[in-house]
């Protein structure tokens, strides 16, 4: 009873300090504050109820227990983290962006392409690719190389339609300029085009990141190792042991977090200059 | 007409294009089988042998398109033909599961985010606290809680549809809150000062302005979210054990070896995308036209 009584304390405290908060003056204090006090404050709720309520730690285990398990099996979920964020997402994802990009400056190239391939890789932009991991897994065998290729398809399309939809973002002015300065094709490809295309690119480089950790993930449940992320995920869950798959899902997100970070941070150190970013 | 063939044929071209790689796809990678065969039964192939046998594997690496068609057609409309539609060997019968938990997630999910976007526009509380969090939630993995979902849903006596819809809202309803919030928020200082030089109250500036104006921004995000939809309840599929659904075929298909059918899985999954998605956007075509929209 004391549990429900200090959760719904916690919440009403919460709920006014935000409230309170949000009325005030917007700084980068409280912009960064009212969204910390919001999780802070449920992630305590969550403690508090499923401790009130006797909750089985089998449906929804306590936050308390899942950072206990998180810090008693970090060599595990190390080990999990390198096979599938590593090795597969990550080199998956440079493979998959940087054919994509390279794909796309060809596709610029010629009009004919152009035509042809946007309007497909569009179509396939939103199809499933998912349901690839069982062919891919069968091809590439168990290991992390048939989850990078899982996560080159998958990053392949959303960056191929972003980067062409990038190289068109100039306009005729700036491209008559570069005429007149008679700058070749590859002059204004380096100088014009690729910058002002630049915050298309990271656009579709950030969507690839998270699809890039889906993907890796999700291969992992059609077969692997007997590590990874994905592996952990399915077969803790058939053990109930459901402390541990949370410990892998906070893993996630903290590894998903600091790759979108990344790129974010590297997206506002090449496009400083896009209105976008001042502000 | 050479507007519609300078726009028809280069599609053309690539659609041709990815079936013939296909087919030399599907030569080069079961060939090696074809071979082994040849080699124990202790006869030369010859070219002509060779690709004729690399067509018809009963579980090629690769199978040509002929085969998943074959495939396609036999669990579809042979069934059909033959009054079996809904049998569990029928892919239709697959399809509607996959089909019906799509389509639910798919409504919860964008209400859920239609409501979460309004709340958000109109409380500025809520707009502090849960915007981020929504915007951070997509750099999560989230497809990777899809198999304890399944199984705590079931522990507790929920099975069958909803587990699965679940998933689906949890993929589709970012995308609405996110496209919802710009939406609402499109409108301009100018035009909101009209509703007010015009003495709207909150409720007219709602339903007169910041609706209408929103209904781009809905339509483009509703894309992403029937496809997030869709990829949500293929997956949630996987962890039941493979009983029934797309995810299911593909799960059966890759633990049996069964290539054919994995593909077939595949190819029908990427057609149900494309119709789901094709009718959002004649919907959108439609309405923004009435709408006055439309370019």
């Amino acid at each position: 009873m004391s549990w429900l009584i200090a959760g719904l304390v916690v919440w009403l405290v919460g709920w006014g300090l935000n409230v309170w908060l949000a009325g005030q003056p917007k700084t980068r204090f409280t912009r960064l504050l009212v969204p910390v006090l919001f999780g802070v404050t449920l992630i305590a709720i969550w403690e508090c109820v499923v401790q009130g309520f006797n909750i089985n730690p089998v449906l929804l285990p306590p936050p308390s227990m899942i950072a206990v398990r998180f810090a008693s099996s970090t060599d595990i979920l190390w080990q999990d983290f390198v096979q599938t964020v590593i090795k597969g997402a990550m080199s998956g994802y440079i493979i998959g962006c940087g054919a994509a990009f390279l794909t796309s400056v060809i596709i610029d190239r010629f009009p004919f392409l152009q035509r042809g391939l946007l309007p497909v890789g569009n179509f396939v932009a939103a199809l499933p690719i998912i349901g690839m991991a069982p062919i891919l897994v069968m091809w590439f065998g168990f290991d992390w190389q048939s989850k990078a290729a899982v996560v080159v398809i998958m990053v392949f399309f959303p960056m191929l339609v972003n980067t062409v939809q990038g190289l068109q973002a100039t306009d005729h002015m700036q491209r008559d300029l570069m005429r007149t300065y008679a700058a070749g094709y590859w002059q204004t490809l380096f100088k014009l085009r690729l910058p002002a295309a630049m915050p298309f690119i990271f656009n579709g480089l950030k969507i690839a990141t998270t699809l890039a950790l889906i993907g890796a993930i999700v291969a992992e449940f059609f077969g692997s190792p007997i590590k990874g992320m994905g592996f952990r995920i399915s077969t803790e869950v058939g053990r109930l042991s459901l402390d541990m798959v949370w410990a892998e899902i906070v893993v996630a997100a903290i590894a998903g977090s600091a790759f979108y970070g990344g790129v974010a941070l590297l997206e506002k150190a090449v496009t400083f200059w896009h209105p976008s970013q001042r502000g | 007409m050479r507007g519609f063939w300078y726009r028809i044929g280069p599609v053309i071209t690539v659609v041709i294009a990815i079936f013939v790689l296909w087919y030399a796809g599907a030569v080069a990678l079961n060939s090696a089988w074809a071979y082994d065969k040849a080699k124990r039964a202790g006869v030369e192939l010859t070219t002509s042998e060779l690709i004729a046998d690399t067509m018809s594997q009963k579980k090629p690496k690769l199978p040509p398109p002929h085969q998943v068609g074959a495939e396609i057609w036999k669990t579809t409309g042979d069934m059909v033909l033959r009054g079996k539609a809904f049998s569990k060997r029928s892919l239709l019968y697959h399809s509607w599961i996959t089909l019906s938990s799509t389509l639910l997630g798919f409504v919860l999910g964008t209400a859920l985010g239609i409501g979460l976007a309004v709340g958000i526009v109109y409380n500025r509380t809520m707009d502090m606290s849960i915007m981020p969090w929504v915007i951070a939630s997509q750099t999560i993995p989230i497809l990777a809680i899809a198999p304890m979902i399944i199984v705590v849903l079931n522990a507790i006596g929920i099975s069958g549809l909803l587990p699965k819809a679940v998933i689906s809202m949890y993929l589709s309803f970012f995308p609405v809150v996110v496209g919802m919030v710009k939406g609402l928020r499109s409108p301009d200082h100018m035009q909101l000062d009209q509703m007010k030089t015009w003495n709207a109250n909150g409720n007219q500036e709602f339903w007169k302005l910041r609706l209408p104006s929103s209904m781009p921004y809905l339509f483009t995000s509703l894309k992403v979210a029937m496809a997030a939809s869709l990829v949500g309840a293929i997956v949630g599929e996987l962890p039941t054990g493979a009983v029934a659904g797309l995810g299911a075929r593909l799960l059966g298909g890759s633990y049996y070896g069964q290539t054919i059918q994995i593909w077939s899985a595949l190819l029908t999954a990427a057609a149900l995308a494309a119709a789901l998605v094709g009718i959002i956007g004649w919907i959108q075509t439609r309405v923004l036209k009435r709408m006055g929209m439309a370019q």
